[in-house]
């Protein structure tokens, strides 16, 4: 059971309270109908699937409710940095921030 | 009562009282503080127990947790029957009763050992060959008489209990500063040492007594006090400390992630007695800001031939035997010492009254000062020797000694005659929790081990004591002071401490003494009778990973997953293959490390519990109404109320008639609710859902459609505007959370900036549906000042109302084709109102219908339900839904998906209904539907069927279907092939029942 800090409430809490949701900083495009259907198929079903750091959205679902994402290196299921949802990913010098 | 197998005095056990236990249905004596493998050597029971594959007899080999023969069942009657239990950590109490396992009829004579004469069919990978290969046998005879036997028996050697476990078991969560896992010396300085600290300590151990090897010494010393009041001391000084939890009988068996260990507490297991409304095992998952291991080091057996007759045990477990339990193990010893702890065996077994007939040393230098004890002792040593052969069936009676030449082969020797051999192979560190929390292992020379060498990252912890490879006493116990020091408190003054009989050389021999080339059956593998020819078949067949050779020859795959044989077998399986062991590797350790009870880890979370039921205001009334119950999610939904012994089929026949020729009731409670909110409201559910809702007016309901961004729909439901600013949003019953969990998602990620709040009210609400054309008058008497009437109250309204005097939200609602109201009241005031319509509706000769009803009643209409119709495949357009699209949006979510090139491409599948030509024939749903009417194999079908009911209204069957292109081909046959015909049918419009819906406005 993974501990996780939610970046709203400010404390650790265990894993069970939280939901997975997904690869995070993947933006619904704003006017979805100018978009390609290439580009919209890419927003729909392309995703990251990195051995390594990976960030991922999360939701303290069974605590204050709050979406946010995390960083997590998805080999040691180490959990790097969380931060809230709009925020940008933060650069943890690693070289992996880039690198989606 | 002496026995001639206690020693005359000293040990752990209390011999002023006498415990009575039987073994195989015979009564033995024991004493409090025995282990029942303590008590059946005491009686001189060496034979115990049966080895899996070749039945071979089989006795006790070691004093702990890492025991793979002495597996008993022990029987507490009324189906408290546990399996595979160790005896060697079984506590005695008075009145225990245990079985041996895997033989018949009996453990002297057992049928099964004719399996030693099959042996040749038994070897390495023969579950493989005998699956993959021709049959050696031309008969089924092998298969029926030895492999499937043999197979089943591989699940384990116990027979799991078939009656229900009655025991209840607990489950704590605990925090804490420092874990300290094992009471040994080295976790009982590091718990000291944390302790003093002022850190919050937990200390678990394994065993009824804290203490570990100190519990086995007689002669040594720390600082100037004996071992045993050493450890009374600690123990005494670590009670006393509120912030220390000392928890024996538990066994750490799992290390999860960022300090998350498992910990399983033995309550009422060792008690004679014990209140029956008391827990009998606990878990504990604790969350530790650090971690000690101290979980000590196992001695390992030496491979030599025919090294698993009962009477040949550990040395290590020889001396525990006799110091700590006061226990004669044997009469005539010989002990074959790789290590220091075979002399210190042998010098105690002298001690304690037991002949040594010999120690042999497979080394050329043994340690000098150990040797000269020996001999001063009158104990005879063969150094450069090892043992070739054994006799005895039951128990050991001679072995064979044989020295090593320089070549390393070995020569055949004299026999010596004895009862009893101590091995002492050398100690493996028990490194399982460490390799379970991801720590890397590495090999290390010095100690012919696998050590702990870097942590996981998130993992605080660190290895102390004999587990990392500091062996001795001193050693140990100053690492595990250290390690309880740096993990609490690094200003703790260091300690030293002053031991008297230390050891120091513990290494010993991994593999085969010798080259090995005269070792062939020789067992190393003892639960799952794996020997050391079995591991170089393995190898000369081409197995070159260790986790292949593993589960060729299932070594180390047993119930204690080769505590005792994994390094040997590494080493063997290294030497035939001409490389280093770090180089072959070395398989995971999984949890849990010694088998915990599936009980203990199912806690609470059993029967009702297991996985709670929801249940509605009204349920209570439809269970003393009769009703048939179905389960819809977790929620408990009536499906018919039948009456005077009616089926299913007459009683959904009768409900179908009732609500279309007056009224019927239903619970419709389970519907998902959710409060939609704020100034944005409107637009945010205009966002969401494809119909629009910004001009949906004050007061009036639509039928709204939720899509996924892939442009499928996932949900349905009526949703209600209640205010310009409050909507009432309801989903389907089983789409609730997800629905809820979307609609945050899109509220806090992708529209931050709309003022809306959503609050789920599933549960807030009893809702009681009236349907048929009598319902109007159902409610009239009940309502105050409510007008009802089509123009003042039509279809698709929802007003705020009092019912029998309670405040409601009542909808004009249909989904079932009737004129239809759906009333919400409070949940508590559910039952009432539910009474008070059921009062009005008998007045009308109207019923209570369940789900079932619903479902036909909608069917005949073409209402589509989520997740019948829909598979997360189907657009609006495909079930005929296009009309709901708000004409001017341009976006909500899925829009964009619903005019990709797949999504307008022809094809598509599209609702429609099946009339069969025989009315009488209901269709099976989810059958395919065909063009032609005996398709040849491998012809893709058109479609299939999602609905299927007999329509008492239309007299006859109906059926909705996904058919491709199913619009374009309504009036034309398909065909429908069902078991034994196929089914001609005509497509036709979905809706079967008044598709003006004049009966739905009346």
């Amino acid at each position: 059971m993974l501990l996780i800090t939610c970046p709203y409430c400010r404390m650790a809490r265990p894993e069970s309270e939280f939901h997975y949701g997904g690869e995070a900083h993947v933006a619904r495009p704003a006017e979805p109908a100018n978009v390609s259907d290439a580009e919209w198929a890419a927003y729909l079903y392309m995703r990251a699937n990195p051995k390594g750091v990976h960030a991922e959205r999360w939701r303290h679902i069974h605590g204050c409710g709050r979406f946010f994402n995390a960083v997590r290196n998805t080999v040691s299921d180490e959990i790097l940095a969380t931060y809230e949802a709009g925020m940008s990913r933060p650069d943890l010098g690693d070289g992996t921030k880039d690198a989606r | 009562m002496a026995s001639l197998h206690r020693t005359n005095g000293g040990g752990r056990v209390d011999r002023a009282r006498t415990l009575s236990f039987t073994f195989d249905g015979r009564t033995y004596q024991g004493h409090p503080g025995d282990t029942l493998a303590s008590a059946l050597l005491a009686n001189g029971v060496h034979l115990v127990g049966r080895s899996y594959k070749y039945h071979r007899p089989r006795g006790i080999l070691s004093a702990g947790a890492e025991e793979p023969n002495a597996l008993v069942t022990i029987d507490r009657g009324d189906g408290r029957a546990a399996p595979n239990l160790r005896a060697t950590q079984v506590e005695l109490y008075d009145g225990l009763v245990a079985e041996s396992q895997n033989r018949w009829p009996s453990l002297s004579y057992d049928v099964g050992a004719v399996n030693s004469l099959f042996s040749p069919l038994l070897a390495a990978g023969f579950y493989y060959k005998t699956f993959m290969g021709p049959r050696l046998l031309d008969s089924n005879w092998a298969w029926h008489k030895i492999y499937e036997p043999l197979i089943r028996r591989a699940a384990g050697l116990g027979k799991a209990p078939t009656l229900p476990d009655p025991d209840r078991y607990a489950n704590r969560f605990a925090h804490c500063d420092v874990l300290v896992v094992g009471a040994g010396p080295a976790g009982l300085a590091a718990a000291l040492a944390a302790t003093e600290a002022g850190a919050r300590v937990i200390l678990c151990d394994e065993q009824a007594e804290l203490g570990g090897a100190l519990l086995s010494e007689w002669a040594v010393e720390i600082d100037g006090t004996p071992a045993a009041s050493w450890v009374a001391d600690a123990v005494r000084a670590l009670a006393a400390s509120p912030r220390v939890t000392l928890l024996p009988r538990t066994q750490a068996f799992g290390y999860f992630a960022q300090n998350f260990v498992a910990l399983a507490e033995r309550l009422t297991d060792h008690l004679a007695s014990s209140d029956p409304a008391a827990a009998r095992e606990r878990l504990w998952q604790v969350r530790a800001k650090e971690v000690v291991l101290a979980t000590g080091a196992i001695e390992r057996p030496i491979v030599f031939p025919g090294n698993d007759r009962p009477g040949i045990m550990l040395a290590d477990a020889a001396r525990t035997y006799v110091n700590r339990y006061g226990v004669r193990p044997g009469s005539r010893t010989v002990v074959l010492a790789a290590c220091d702890s075979g002399y210190a065996a042998a010098l105690d077994l002298h001690r304690a009254g037991i002949d040594v007939a010999t120690i042999v040393d497979p080394r050329p230098n043994g340690n000098r000062t150990l040797i000269e004890a020996a001999r001063t002792a009158g104990i005879a040593i063969e150094v450069g020797a090892t043992v070739i052969a054994t006799r005895g069936r039951q128990r050991v009676t001679a072995v064979r000694i044989a020295r090593i030449g320089a070549d390393g082969s070995a020569a055949a020797g004299s026999w010596i005659p004895c009862d009893h051999v101590a091995m002492a192979g050398g100690w493996t560190p028990s490194v399982h929790l460490f390799s379970q929390s991801r720590g890397k292992l590495a090999w290390s020379d010095a100690a012919q081990a696998f050590l702990p060498a870097a942590a996981a990252p998130g993992q605080a912890q660190r290895s102390a004591g004999a587990c990392r490879g500091v062996f001795g006493l001193a050693a140990a116990l100053e690492d595990g002071f250290a390690a309880g020091k740096a993990a609490a408190d690094t200003r703790v003054r260091k300690r030293s401490f002053n031991v008297t009989h230390d050891l120091t050389d513990f290494s010993g021999i991994v593999g085969t003494p010798g080259t090995g080339a005269h070792v062939s059956k020789a067992f190393v593998d003892f639960q799952h009778d794996v020997t050391v020819r079995d591991l170089k078949l393995a190898a000369q067949e081409g197995f070159r990973a260790i986790e292949h050779v593993k589960r060729y020859t299932t070594t180390g795959m047993a119930t204690d997953q080769g505590k005792t044989s994994n390094l040997n077998a590494l080493a063997i399986v290294a030497d035939h293959l001409g490389k280093p062991i770090p180089e072959v590797g070395l398989t995971t350790f999984r949890q849990p490390y010694t088998p915990v009870s599936f009980g203990t880890i199912a806690g609470t979370s059993r029967g009702d519990l297991f996985d709670p039921v929801r249940r509605t205001p009204c349920d209570g009334w439809a269970q003393a109404a009769g009703a048939v119950f179905e389960d819809v999610g977790a929620w408990k939904r009536a499906r018919y109320f039948p009456e005077g012994g009616e089926d299913m089929h007459a009683a959904v026949a009768r409900e179908c008639r009732t609500v279309r020729g007056a009224a019927g009731m239903f619970d419709a409670s389970t519907l998902g609710k959710i409060e939609v909110v704020g100034p944005d409201a409107a637009v945010f559910l205009d966002r969401l859902y494809i119909n629009s809702f910004q001009k949906l007016g004050v007061g009036r309901c639509r039928y709204g459609v939720l899509l996924n961004e892939a442009g499928f729909i996932i949900d349905d439901g009526v949703i209600g505007r209640l205010a310009p600013d409050r909507f009432h949003v309801t989903t389907t019953t089983g789409g609730a959370a997800r629905v809820l969990n979307m609609m945050e998602d899109y509220a806090q990620t992708e529209f931050p900036d709309l003022k809306v709040w959503l609050t789920s009210t599933t549960e807030q609400w009893a809702v009681i549906a009236v349907q048929g054309p009598r319902a109007r008058d159902v409610l009239a008497p009940l309502l105050e000042e409510v007008d009802l009437g089509a123009t003042s109250f039509p279809h698709m309204s929802v007003k705020a109302v009092r019912i029998c005097g309670i405040e409601a939200r009542l909808f004009r609602v249909s989904f079932t084709g009737e004129m239809g109201f759906e009333i919400n009241v409070p949940a508590d005031y559910g039952v009432a109102v539910w009474e008070a319509v059921w009062r009005e509706v008998q007045k009308h000769g109207g019923c209570a219908y369940g789900t079932e009803t619903m479902h036909v009643l909608r069917a005949e209409k073409g209402f589509i339900i989520v997740g019948q119709e829909t598979d997360g495949t189907v657009t609006p357009d495909d079930v005929g839904l296009g009309w709901a699209i708000g004409k001017s949006k341009r976006d909500f979510v899925g829009m964009r998906s619903l005019s990709r090139p797949d999504m307008v491409r022809g094809g598509r599948k599209q609702l429609v209904g099946l009339l069969t030509a025989d009315p009488k024939l209901v269709l099976e749903e989810g059958a395919q539907v065909t063009a032609e009417l005996h398709p040849p194999a491998g012809t893709p079908a058109l479609g299939h069927v999602t609905s299927a009911y007999w329509s008492a209204a239309l007299g006859r069957s109906i059926a909705l279907a996904l058919v491709a292109d199913g619009r374009a081909r309504i009036g034309t046959r398909l065909n429908v092939p069902m078991p034994g015909s196929d089914v001609p049918v005509e497509v036709v419009a979905p809706v079967f029942l008044d598709p003006k819906g004049e009966r739905l406005h009346g």
